[in-house]
């Protein structure tokens, strides 16, 4: 099938599988391999993304059903020089990773909650990540960094500087 | 200042973050152009003898290009326990041949163009299965009533402790109490699963791309199953998604895609989906304890006896060995008079055990830790108490505990005393008498766990050792070569450090490079929470003696006396005392003639870090649910070098402690089907389930090695896993419950309170 997706703002046209999932057609047509696959079962997140601006577990969509829509990895996220997106640097600040391999997932989790929620609680950051595994942290410092990430979209980080963050994903 | 224990960023996170992680399966090497695909068929059925193997459908799947059963695959070893004192009729082949014995094992390999395809055709294979006997009761397998080898003449793949045990060891106690204590089997399931990229080189030379915990290992284990020489295998380690114990060596399946590369004469990839993951990983823990303890009504333990049966699973791999260093750990903490302890690992028709995230130390405090509480409860004593009266004295000089480990240093007395004083124990167990007294419907429970553990305790032959190559290079950066193996721990920004802190080259101008065996032949890896300590040590020790050769060429260059010259951290640099001017740095120094060291570094012994948890539980009565409110940690593990690292060690540990205290386990039914073999299945914590965690700063450093550091990778698992089981019986304790098995979930839980109200405890 012919399917024509934005992906970090740049549109292509494939001729793909129908059985093929959005998270295999990133990774092989479109060569971003940050998301991971980390189950069968869409229970780790580890392969989420936005689409539309919405979180998504890119493993249980379709990349046919995501024709015509636009996603966004966490490739995007960085701004070209290169200067980490406040929910990057909390992450780091706050050492919020340690394999590395459910942070792609974890950051676009984050990145869709705070657009949703920008000042969560504690018990809601957690709630909202239930469906991202990871095995590293304890969950502790990414919470950390989340609740972090909120602080500084409040503390002023505009909408341009911080896309993502205060209702713009 | 010294950059040593402070907060440093790690300098790995960018990549994560931004590109992601290069992990096995997002390889893009031009020496995997034209890569094809593994998928193995598996084993859906516990315990059968295979009349034959039918392929056919498959050759005509699409995409399919090769099948090869065991028949095909006859040049590569057979597996036996791996010490001498294990059944050596134990043997598995890479393949299964004429028996399989667990549901998950490789039965068949099917190599397509594209991984989609081999999903599809390897459901096409015919095997026809002669179903044997399951044996999945640990019991059962020990009466050697269904053999799993009747070549072995019994289940039983090896026995560690006395042949007999004393029965006089209670005769002086006015109270003993016994109870058999479930450590329960959990997948390590780390969050990247196994995968593998091999190809062959004109040369004759195997590389293979395998997410590992240590390549040379990796090279020596997938050498050995080849049946090819170390030097014709080069393992590269990517980016590793995790690993926790089950990553160490190589696995059949790693093997298999090798052979299978070389068979074909290309390419070839493999990544296991998370199905297989679960089922074909090697689980860990897995024992039946039976805990016996004794003593006086005045909280003095005189007598302690641990006898654990441990579940090899079908195959005896590392986890058959792991109850020695359970048995090796018997008494932990304490000084009680009289201590034994003996263990037997039997096969069972379920996944082959191995190590995770603690590998026998978890086991041997959970066993201990529960044993106090029991104790304690038996004779109406606070288990704080019980602890402090029975707790081994502190202590500087080596101790040796009567069971082969030589304890460094302890203070156990304050570690308890500090996490109890942390938690606010007065007023914790005030609150659980009001709560009580009103009859409330959650009720409130304590958990303590105090425990002591080995780590560094080498993965070689010989005194705990490894090795660190620093250069530095013209352009005033440094590469180092470690023989250990990052996988999350942050080595790269650790082993950075102690290079900056010696050398004065800034942390984010070091890379720190390993697991690629060409370049680093050597190597113990990373597990048993090794890695500072030794492999730490040695960067630093590598550091001087390069600053000891960079000072003669100093003086050759400067042409003075090199007792003359001072090294200026500050500025890199060699300068002469009173003159201001004549300096000379160590990249000028490597611009003249490469500057690089190679040493390596050897502890008198393994380490022994210690400390106390304590958690706090939240159990509705009428449910049997829990919630784990807080979780208080002292862990000493020395000194430490990063708190960000430590402190992240510490939580992840933490947090699979109370996994398994809480809510993970693997299950099978009587027939042997796996039922948590996907994460739908599979309980893996999620962040809803545990709360922040608070921590406890205490360092007591070592003298093992210079950065007075001990292990702290596993402390977590080790102390928090009791703490929180405890808890979780403390909280029903005057309903009459005196112990519940781990997972404490919420119909265990309910379960047990049903039963101590109808009179059972």
């Amino acid at each position: 099938m012919q399917i024509t997706i934005t992906v970090n703002g740049q549109s292509q046209t494939d001729d793909v599988e129908p059985r093929l999932l959005l998270v295999h057609y990133l990774r092989e047509w479109r060569d971003l391999r940050a998301a991971n696959i980390g189950c069968d079962t869409t229970s780790c997140g580890a392969c989420t993304v936005l689409l539309d601006g919405q979180s998504v577990k890119s493993c249980t969509v379709l990349a046919v059903q995501a024709d015509g829509h636009a996603v966004q990895t966490v490739e995007s996220l960085a701004a070209d020089d290169g200067e980490l997106h406040p929910v990057q640097q909390a992450f780091r600040q706050e050492h919020g990773l340690q394999c590395g391999f459910c942070t792609p997932g974890m950051i676009m989790a984050t990145v869709g909650l705070l657009s949703e929620n920008p000042a969560p609680t504690e018990r809601e950051v957690r709630e909202a990540l239930e469906g991202n595994y990871c095995r590293c942290t304890g969950y502790h410092n990414i919470v950390r960094a989340v609740l972090a990430a909120a602080d500084a979209g409040s503390d002023g980080a505009d909408a341009e500087a911080a896309p993502g963050i205060g209702g713009r994903a | 200042m010294s950059i040593l224990g402070t907060r440093v960023l790690r300098t790995e996170d960018p990549k994560f973050m931004t590109t992601g992680g290069v992990y096995t399966e997002d390889l893009v090497d031009e020496r995997l152009t034209g890569a094809v695909y593994v998928t193995f068929a598996r084993s859906p059925i516990a315990h059968a003898r295979i009349n034959g193997i039918d392929t056919s459908a498959v050759r005509d799947s699409d995409g399919v290009l090769a099948v090869f059963t065991a028949a095909d695959v006859t040049d590569t070893a057979t597996l036996r326990g791996m010490t001498r004192d294990i059944n050596q009729e134990m043997t598995q082949t890479l393949l299964a041949s004429d028996t399989v014995r667990y549901v998950g094992e490789p039965v068949a390999i099917v190599v397509t163009e594209q991984a989609y395809q081999g999903e599809d055709a390897a459901d096409l294979i015919d095997v026809d299965y002669d179903p044997l006997p399951a044996v999945i009761d640990l019991h059962d397998a020990e009466s050697d009533k269904t053999l799993l080898f009747p070549e072995a003449g019994s289940n039983t793949a090896v026995r560690y402790g006395p042949p007999q045990l004393d029965e006089h060891l209670f005769d002086d106690c006015e109270v003993v109490v016994s109870r058999e204590i479930v450590n329960q089997r959990v997948a390590p399931a780390p969050m990247e699963s196994r995968s593998a990229a091999a190809v062959w080189g004109e040369d004759g030379r195997l590389v293979a791309w395998i997410p590992n915990q240590g390549a040379q290992g990796t090279r020596a284990a997938l050498a050995a199953m080849l049946k090819v020489s170390p030097d014709k295998v080069r393992i590269i380690t990517p980016d590793v998604g995790g690993a926790f114990g089950a990553k160490f060596g190589a696995d059949p399946e790693h093997a298999l895609v090798a052979w299978t590369a070389r068979r074909l004469g290309r390419p070839v990839r493999w990544s296991e989906t998370r199905y297989e993951n679960l089922m074909g990983m090697t689980h860990g823990r897995g024992q039946l304890q039976t805990v016996t303890i004794g003593g006086r009504r005045d909280g003095t333990v005189l007598a302690y006896r641990l006898e654990v049966l441990q579940d090899c699973g079908g195959y005896p791999r590392i986890g058959t060995l792991l109850p020695s260093l359970t048995l090796l750990m018997t008494p932990g903490t304490y000084a009680f008079a009289k201590v034994e302890s003996a263990a037997r690992s039997v096969v069972t028709t379920t996944t082959p055990m191995g190590a995770y995230r603690g590998a026998g130390r978890p086991e041997a405090t959970a066993a201990v830790e529960r044993a106090m509480d029991l104790f304690a409860a038996e004779i109406g004593m606070d288990p704080a108490e019980v602890r402090r009266r029975n707790l081994l004295p502190a202590f500087t000089e080596p101790r040796n505990n009567g069971f082969g480990a030589l304890y460094d240093s302890g203070d156990y007395a304050t570690a308890l005393d500090r996490a109890l004083e942390a938690a606010g124990y007065g007023r914790l167990r005030a609150e659980q008498v009001e709560r009580r007294a009103r009859g409330d419907v959650k009720a409130l429970g304590i958990g303590i766990a105090c425990y002591v553990e080995i780590t560094g305790a080498g993965a070689e032959s010989g005194d705990p050792h490894e090795n660190a190559t620093v250069e530095v290079h013209p352009d005033g950066s440094a590469t180092i070569l470690t023989g250990t193996s990052p996988h999350g721990q942050g080595h790269g920004t650790a082993w950075a450090m102690l290079a900056s802190d010696e050398l004065g080259i800034p942390v984010e101008r070091i890379t720190v490079r390993h697991g690629d065996t060409d370049l680093i032949p050597e190597g113990g890896g990373t597990g048993g929470s090794r890695s500072l300590q030794q492999g730490g040590a040695a960067v630093r020790q590598a550091s001087q003696e390069l600053l000891e050769v960079a000072r003669d060429r100093a003086a050759d260059e400067l042409e003075v006396d090199a007792r003359d010259l001072r090294f200026d951290v500050d500025r890199s640099a060699f300068t002469v005392a009173g003159v201001q001017q004549a300096a000379v740095s160590l990249a000028d120094l490597a611009g003249k003639e490469r500057l690089f060291v190679r040493a390596v570094f050897t502890a008198p012994g393994a380490t022994f870090p210690f400390g106390a948890h304590v958690a706090v539980v939240e159990v509705d009565t009428e449910t049997g649910k829990v919630e784990l409110s807080r979780l208080i940690a002292v862990d000493d593990a020395g000194t430490i070098l990063n708190p960000l690292l430590a402190d992240g060690q510490r939580h992840g540990g933490i947090a699979q402690g109370a996994a398994q205290a809480l809510l993970e386990e693997v299950v099978y039914d009587a027939d042997g089907n796996p039922l948590t073999a996907s994460f739908a299945d599979y309980p893996f914590l999620s962040a809803t389930e545990v709360p922040s965690f608070e921590l406890v700063d205490m360092q007591t450093p070592t003298t093992y090695n210079p950065l007075g550091a001990k292990g702290i990778g596993e402390a977590g698992t080790i102390g928090a896993t009791p703490a929180v089981q405890n808890a979780v019986v403390d909280a029903v304790s005057h309903l009459g419950v005196r112990h519940i098995d781990m997972p404490t979930s919420p119909q265990t839980v309910w379960r047990a309170i049903v039963s101590a109200s109808e009179g059972n405890a």
